[in-house]
């Protein structure tokens, strides 16, 4: 269980991106942001924000066009 | 003789923002945003037509005149307004109208949105001195939490900047 969720659904380029960098402030150190997303773009996106902040991207997957993220703050 | 702090910061981006039109009012602010959002220094500078978008009141507008390359989602496939078309009064303002619905109905951000999550981000925001002399323009018609510089203020950034662009 993730300890935030952000629903990021029908949003698009950049905000999914900068609503997470938002959520991520009330996220403790070592814990997990669940983003759920539509914007297809937003693949690649999570990918090069968790590898440019040291964000962990721990997990990523797609279900019914809906992508869910899983970042882990570093702790 | 090499100073340490003229080192370039290799987290850091400049942009000058010329424009002011709705569409061209994007690229600046997605991109300063976002590489706030991944963790580098960002300035940008506004300058000529740039400048009106720091104004308080946004009232942004796009036209399809002598816009080869603008070509809309229509009908099922994208189409161009000839000249004369786009030439009519109060063809302008109904483009923009257009387009900014189509906007909100994509969910991409507005640009009063895009520019406020800019200063909460601490982008450093700088309106050209020589802009606003020229178009009459004064601070106070501007948003809190900008700085007014010119050229060399610019220049000095840019020097220890990794990524300097020209929009």
């Amino acid at each position: 269980m993730a300890d935030k969720v952000l629903d990021a659904k029908g949003l698009n380029c950049p905000l999914p991106i900068l609503r997470a960098k938002k959520a991520l402030k009330d996220v403790p150190d070592g814990g997990t942001l669940e983003v759920l997303a539509t914007d297809p773009g937003s693949v690649a996106d999570f990918q090069a924000f968790a590898r440019s902040t040291g964000n962990e991207l721990v997990e990523h997957s797609e279900n019914g066009g809906v992508y869910r993220f899983l970042l882990r703050k570093p702790g | 003789m090499s100073d340490a702090s003229n080192a370039i910061n290799p987290h850091s981006m400049t942009i000058i923002v010329t424009k002011g039109s709705l569409d061209w009012a994007y690229p600046p602010f997605i991109l300063g945003t976002t590489a706030a959002a991944m963790g580098h220094d960002v300035t940008m500078f506004f300058t000529f037509y740039g400048l009106p978008l720091l104004l308080k009141k946004l009232d942004l507008k796009v036209t399809p005149l002598g816009n080869a390359a603008m070509k809309m989602p229509m009908m099922g496939g994208h189409m161009v307004m000839p000249n004369l078309v786009a030439a009519v009064p109060g063809v302008d303002a109904m483009a923009s109208k257009m387009m900014k619905n189509m906007i909100k109905k994509k969910g991409v951000a507005s640009i009063e949105e895009l520019r406020e999550l800019a200063v909460e981000a601490d982008i450093r925001m700088i309106g050209c001195q020589m802009t606003m002399d020229l178009f009459e323009y004064s601070k106070d018609d501007m948003i809190d939490g900008i700085e007014i510089g010119g050229a060399a203020t610019y220049i000095e950034v840019a020097g220890k900047s990794h990524i300097n662009l020209f929009i």
